[in-house]
């Protein structure tokens, strides 16, 4: 196999995962804490939808390479506000979390392409973006494969890889992570330690908003350059999926990501290589999926999921 | 105690009724909001799906996929599962009665073969279903993970099989089904709308969700295994066993879904793009019914109103269609947080009892 496609295919594997990565980050912190997050899809269209219009805005009004980054700012605050009816729902009213998330990926749906038919004057996608352009890192990208596949990738790509590390260490290594998971593994322990449930939760969601809007606004920005109804389509389930896969570990999820993203990277690919030829397409598409559950079946074994998750804390239940 | 439960018991009609009014609320405040007129747009709304036969029938036939997706969506939650993968059994289903309906037309009567096509979309979409039930009650994975995994695996598997054995010469879906699922007797009555008899499936699997779920012993141990699965353990009961039952029977109403959607409305099966996105109605439905069949069959009555005739809105008040699905996230939010709605109501609930003070 040719080098040089290798590093591409590392690289469009990459761009890919970026959004998923960003996405499953933001579901770790709202399931550490204890409330099922159903609702990163939502969230994600939320953070599309905001860096579309937020960077189209920002675009006109002449600010040039830095109107991508004002759409992600706008995704992050869209994706927050998005998460907030999530965390009222479901912490304050103790809804059940998987509805509430539910009426997140419908509130999305619906509020997001109403927005866009308003803004724009009923077209039902945003004007096209220039994005973010890709970024070589000098020196680290003349190293072959991994320079072409790794340091020569859009800026929103080395800011996951970095919040990867940074969330690790945030969750297992700070008193405040260690307080985010005793509210999701054990609520009243942590009550009884002084530790404020609630509050703890609604700020567990609210990231879970804000890096999921991020993983939104990256696929308008990378990716799509717009906004449109099949912009998402799904990648927030996925992101779920990943979340899961990786045992609600900010590595593990990484690397659950990268997994997927390479499922939809060898779509691109797929043609140039000379075994693929005879095998039908739907194959080579179903292969990531099927082997998730493979892996699952023999590896994995028992999920390890936070023990409270999904349980509406009340003082009065010990 | 008792007290409590009485509130509980008045509430449970009044509060999904409150939800509704006050998501047709949030509703009218984003079309001020965007500068409509929401009156104009509700009676758009109705008019659309009321206003003509056609489209009356039309509206039924919108509300019959979403009936039985509830039905297994609600069917699984029952059980303690949450099955997203009704999406992937609908498609299954479709491609199992497509098979049947298409390469054994000719060979056996109509009146073999469509029950047979039928029969073959539930057992299908009900094995698709149980693998994921399998899978937990072995293995213990997360059955929201294996149903997304299984609802992209359906995608690629059903257009794999329409594009190999069943395509239309240079189309992009299957040749025409001969076997019907068409009230081709009611046509006349409803100027040719898409009636089918998937809705009495429908109905009738409501019913069977209501006796088996109740009346029987086999589903008192399922909805124990629902409430406590380790309490269900520990009495006796084989949990997994109740786990992969539960989601076959999920999956045989979502399979039934896809048998009505190719024999009755379509009557050719295409190649899917993306995912169709019965499932998520599906979840919809099933929460906004409660999770109990009577309420699903009213929540895909409202979801089908809602949704057909919310094309209507924007041909007569300008309103994107989009709009409508506001108006139902709104709903299941006032259903699921009925603290907000009893938080409305609740100067009511004062003045009553002031009144029998007074």
């Amino acid at each position: 196999m040719d080098f040089v496609i290798l590093g591409q295919l590392l690289n469009t594997t990459l761009v890919f995962s970026t959004a998923l990565i960003f996405a499953s980050l933001g579901g770790i912190f709202s399931e550490r804490s204890g409330v099922v997050n159903i609702g990163l899809e939502g969230l994600m269209m939320f953070g599309a939808f905001a860096a579309a219009v937020g960077g189209y805005y920002a675009q006109e009004a002449g600010m040039g390479a830095w109107a991508p980054w004002v759409g992600v700012l706008s995704a992050m605050a869209v994706g927050v506000i998005g998460s907030l009816i999530h965390a009222v729902a479901s912490i304050t009213f103790k809804a059940d979390q998987t509805i509430s998330g539910t009426v997140i990926n419908f509130l999305a749906a619906g509020s997001t392409l109403y927005m866009v038919k308003l803004i724009f004057e009923g077209s039902g996608e945003t004007p096209l973006l220039d994005g973010f352009n890709k970024v070589a890192i000098p020196g680290l990208s003349k190293i072959p494969v991994i320079g072409e596949g790794i340091f020569n990738s859009y800026p929103t790509t080395y800011l996951a890889i970095i919040l990867v590390i940074v969330i690790y260490f945030i969750l297992f290594k700070t008193p405040f992570g260690l307080r985010l998971r005793a509210v999701g593994e054990h609520p009243s322990a942590a009550d009884t330690l002084g530790v404020n449930v609630n509050r703890m939760r609604y700020i567990g969601v609210m990231l879970s908003g804000l890096l999921a809007g991020i993983g939104g606004a990256t696929i308008t920005l990378t990716t799509t350059g717009t906004f449109a109804h099949n912009t998402i389509s799904g990648q927030g389930f996925i992101a779920i999926a990943a979340m899961i896969f990786g045992k609600w570990n900010p590595l593990g999820a990484f690397g659950a990501a990268v997994f997927f993203g390479l499922s939809q990277a060898i779509r691109n690919y797929v043609q140039l290589f000379e075994w693929s030829k005879n095998i039908p397409q739907e194959f080579i598409f179903m292969i990531p999926y099927v082997l998730t559950i493979i892996v699952l079946v023999s590896a994995v074994g028992r999920s390890s999921a936070p023990k409270a998750l999904g349980e509406p804390y009340d003082p009065s239940k010990r | 105690m008792s007290k409590f439960k009485k509130i509980f018991a008045t509430d449970s009609y009044i509060v999904p009724l409150v939800a509704i009014l006050m998501g047709f609320l949030v509703g009218a405040v984003v079309m001020l909001i965007g500068g409509y007129d929401p009156i104009a747009a509700y009676s758009a709304l109705f008019k659309r799906v009321f206003g003509s036969p056609y489209d009356f029938g039309e509206a039924i036939r919108e509300m019959t996929p979403l009936m039985l997706t509830g039905l297994a969506v609600a069917f699984a939650f029952r059980s303690g599962m949450f099955n997203i993968g009704a999406d992937g059994q609908v498609m299954i289903g479709m491609t199992a009665a497509s098979v049947v309906g298409i390469k054994l037309a000719g060979t056996l009567p109509s009146f073999v073969l469509v029950p047979l096509a039928v029969i073959a979309a539930g057992v299908c979409g009900g094995l698709w279903a149980g693998i994921a039930g399998f899978l937990k009650a072995k293995r213990g994975i997360n059955e929201v993970i294996t149903t997304i995994m299984l609802n992209w695996i359906a995608l690629f598997l059903s257009n794999y099989i329409v594009r190999t054995f069943l395509l239309l010469q240079g189309q992009n879906r299957s040749e025409d089904i001969p076997a019907s699922l068409s009230m081709s007797f009611l046509f006349s009555t409803f100027d040719n709308a898409r009636l089918h008899w998937g809705t009495v499936i429908a109905l009738a699997a409501a019913t069977f969700f209501y006796i088996y779920l109740w009346k029987t012993k086999q589903g008192y141990e399922m909805r124990a295994v629902g409430l406590n699965p380790h309490a269900a353990e520990y009495a006796g009961m084989n949990v997994g066993r109740n786990v992969v039952k539960a989601m076959f029977i999920s999956g045989v109403f979502a399979g039934l879904a896809g048998a009505g959607e190719v024999l009755g409305v379509f009557h050719y099966q295409s190649v899917f793009a993306a995912s169709p996105g019965y499932g998520f109605d599906g979840i919809a439905v099933a929460l906004l019914g409660l999770t109990h069949p009577l309420g699903v069959i009213l929540a895909a009555i409202l979801y089908g109103t809602l949704t057909y005739g919310s094309a209507g809105m924007s041909f007569g008040a300008d309103v994107p269609p989009e709009l409508i699905r506001i108006v139902i996230g709104s709903i299941i939010f006032f259903i699921a947080a009925q603290g907000i709605v009893r938080w409305v109501l609740k100067p009511f609930y004062f003045k009553r009892k002031k009144e029998k003070v007074l």
